[in-house]
């Protein structure tokens, strides 16, 4: 039986990965995610789980990644500062296949910035931040709701892919509170288990390997070092390093079509807005008050790997505006892929944009 | 099961240098853990960055080599989430008491139930020889040029302090002692810290007038002071030298530790 709740953002996404089977939590407060934080401290003791608060978010990431190769469904939250701290480890994660779940519920940046407001300045940290090449999976709720089912998501994207998921929310959706339907169950993708007797970083067909879980008999070593298909460091072989860092990164890009997770209005439109996260609310809002068939849009739940090919689905598109809470960071990654001009919109101190800007953005022609 | 049955031998040579006190501890450690009777897929070896963090990588057993300074809070993950494993984590001065200091003093508050193994050879050795929190007062590296101006940490004061239940120190010289307290350590539930003093030729010695390996061994020797005679001649008010550190088992307690089976 599904039924009817009536929660914060951050309480869904702490519900949302309890029941993906999250049992490890490891975390360090900072607004505005502390309260999945404390959701999770709640509750995942009376799951059998483990909620650990560590001294500082390299830490707390850090214990995720030694969660996750026991097997278990490991996740941390954070905001801006907490989320930079994590960034060295977050390479190691993407570097040795690490699954987990990292959720930012982000806020005003650079620095301290604005602990209480909402903002999405972290966009092409997620996908850049650490040092080196590598891809990773972000995914943008823009409701109570998908705070929820982004979040079981992430869980099955992190163990099939074998890879580093955010959920980047921002402190608008992490604090509303809205009605949300909870399902019965959420589905569920296992981590495929390595075969005994074959190499551990020696990946399959789909370019991921299977995981050798720790106390299974393995005996498998886990380097953030370059490694060969045995696990074992090997830094100064520039085909094998070449070889390793290409097939992290095409395991996440050449599934771009599989992981993608967009919806299109009104694909003849010539005019389209192009939104992730909370500023979907105000274009939903704009939409519902025009009423015109002729305004497009693409809602984008899966920001990375970005999905290019969406695009494409707005033959008479003459025109994208891109509302953003950042100056304009996937508006330069829309750039990238379209002949057509590209409107970014940004807007920067915590306050949603209202349908009358985006009005008067679609008047100025 | 032989103590050589935990090595890779697939992974020979290893990297230390020629005269490198690293491999003395590794030896001790498996000794004892085989002493335990542990088995190699219920153990998992934890590490930082630096040449003793490459241990993990020559034992054949799950290990997990991570980023300088975090292998603590790595192996706190990792014991919580399943406390069947044994977890051991091989650690430097640099990578425990400089990057990782704060997570070597939190995991010792928290008491988690893994023993932390820190071969401290006074130095940064993997990138030629910096000076390290615990490089010694007046001792050369290559950014202490004029000799190291700052005061060194005592790594088992900061653990005790910070609440390990088990802590001792020895030297590569002190093998058999070296053993049985990592022994003591593996037993011990709760956070147990052994501090090995090693000797680094490459890195340190040849800085500091020790023409031989075995001349900085013979120091490391000669310059240790049993616990015991430590405290007798504090009482006594006797004049302690400087050079001097304490060895032997300096704290085994009892304060509660965590861990919840998932």
């Amino acid at each position: 039986m599904t039924r009817i709740e009536f929660w914060q953002g951050n309480t869904a996404c702490a519900e949302g990965a309890l029941a993906a089977g999250c049992r490890f939590f490891g975390g360090y407060p900072i607004t505005p995610s502390t309260e999945v934080a404390e959701h999770m401290a709640v509750k995942l003791p009376k799951k059998n789980g483990i909620f650990i608060q560590m001294e500082d978010e390299i830490a707390s990431i850090a214990s995720v990644i030694g969660a996750s190769w026991t097997g278990a469904r490991a996740m941390t939250a954070t905001s801006g500062p907490g989320f930079s701290l994590m960034m060295e480890n977050i390479g190691f994660a993407a570097m040795t296949e690490t699954p987990c779940v990292i959720v930012n519920v982000q806020r005003g940046g650079p620095s301290t910035g604005q602990p209480t407001m909402g903002a999405q300045g972290d966009m092409m940290q997620c996908r850049f931040g650490s040092h080196g090449d590598y891809s990773i999976i972000a995914l943008c709720p823009a409701s109570v709701q998908e705070m929820y089912e982004l979040t079981a998501k992430a869980f099955n994207l992190a163990d099939e892919y074998r890879v580093p998921v955010f959920l980047m929310a921002d402190e608008v959706v992490g604090h509303m509170r809205e009605k949300i339907v909870i399902p019965d169950s959420v589905p569920y993708v296992s981590r495929k288990a390595l075969v005994k007797g074959t190499l551990p970083f020696k990946a399959d067909s789909d370019l991921i390997p299977g995981f050798p879980q720790f106390g299974k008999g393995y005996g498998v070593h886990v380097t953030g070092l370059t490694h060969d298909e045995r696990g074992y460091p090997c830094a100064t072989n520039p085909k094998l390093h070449e070889a390793l860092v290409m097939r992290l990164v095409d395991k996440i890009e050449s599934a771009r079509h599989k992981i993608a997770d967009y919806e299109i209005l009104n694909p003849d439109a010539e005019e389209v807005f192009i939104a992730y996260g909370a500023p979907v609310r105000t274009v939903q809002q704009l939409m519902h008050d025009q009423q015109d068939k002729t305004l497009g849009f693409l809602r984008i739940r899966t920001v990375w790997p970005f999905p290019e090919f969406a695009l494409k689905e707005f033959k008479n598109a003459r025109r994208f505006l891109v509302p953003e809470m950042n100056l304009g960071q996937i508006a330069r990654e829309i750039e990238r892929h379209v002949q057509v001009p590209v409107v970014s919109l940004p807007k920067l101190g915590g306050d949603l944009h209202t349908p009358a800007e985006l009005l008067t953005a679609l008047e100025a022609r | 099961m032989s103590f050589e049955d935990w090595y890779r031998q697939d992974r020979l040579p290893h990297i230390f240098c020629a005269g490198c006190g690293n491999g003395t501890i590794i030896n001790c450690t498996l000794a004892a853990i085989e002493q335990m009777a542990w088995k190699k897929e219920e153990t998992v070896f934890v590490s930082g960055i630096g040449c003793s963090s490459r241990a993990p990588g020559y034992i054949a057993a799950d290990s997990l080599h991570t980023t300088h300074g975090r292998a603590i809070a790595f192996a706190t993950g990792v014991k919580l989430a399943n406390p069947e494993l044994n977890v051991v984590v091989f650690t430097g001065d640099g990578d425990l008491a400089a990057i990782g200091g704060n997570h070597f003093i939190h995991g010792c508050r928290r008491n988690i139930d893994i023993t932390v193994i820190c071969m401290n050879n006074q130095i940064y050795g993997m990138t030629g020889g910096q000076g390290s929190p615990t490089t010694p007062l007046g001792c050369f590296s290559s950014t202490t040029p004029f000799g190291c101006a700052e005061a060194p940490f005592d790594l088992c004061e900061l653990a005790i302090a910070a609440g390990a239940n088990y802590v001792s120190r020895w030297t590569s010289y002190h093998v058999k002692e070296l053993e049985k307290a990592v022994y003591a350590g593996l037993q011990t539930p709760g956070f147990s810290f052994i501090e090995a003093l090693v000797q680094c030729p490459t890195a340190f010695g040849r800085r500091n007038k020790f023409k031989q390996v075995g001349d900085q061994v013979d120091y490391l020797r000669t310059h240790s002071m049993l616990k015991a005679k430590h405290d007798r001649l504090l009482e006594q008010g006797e004049h302690i030298p400087p050079d001097m550190f304490v060895v032997g088992e300096l704290v085994r307690r009892n304060r509660p530790v965590p861990g919840v089976k998932i």
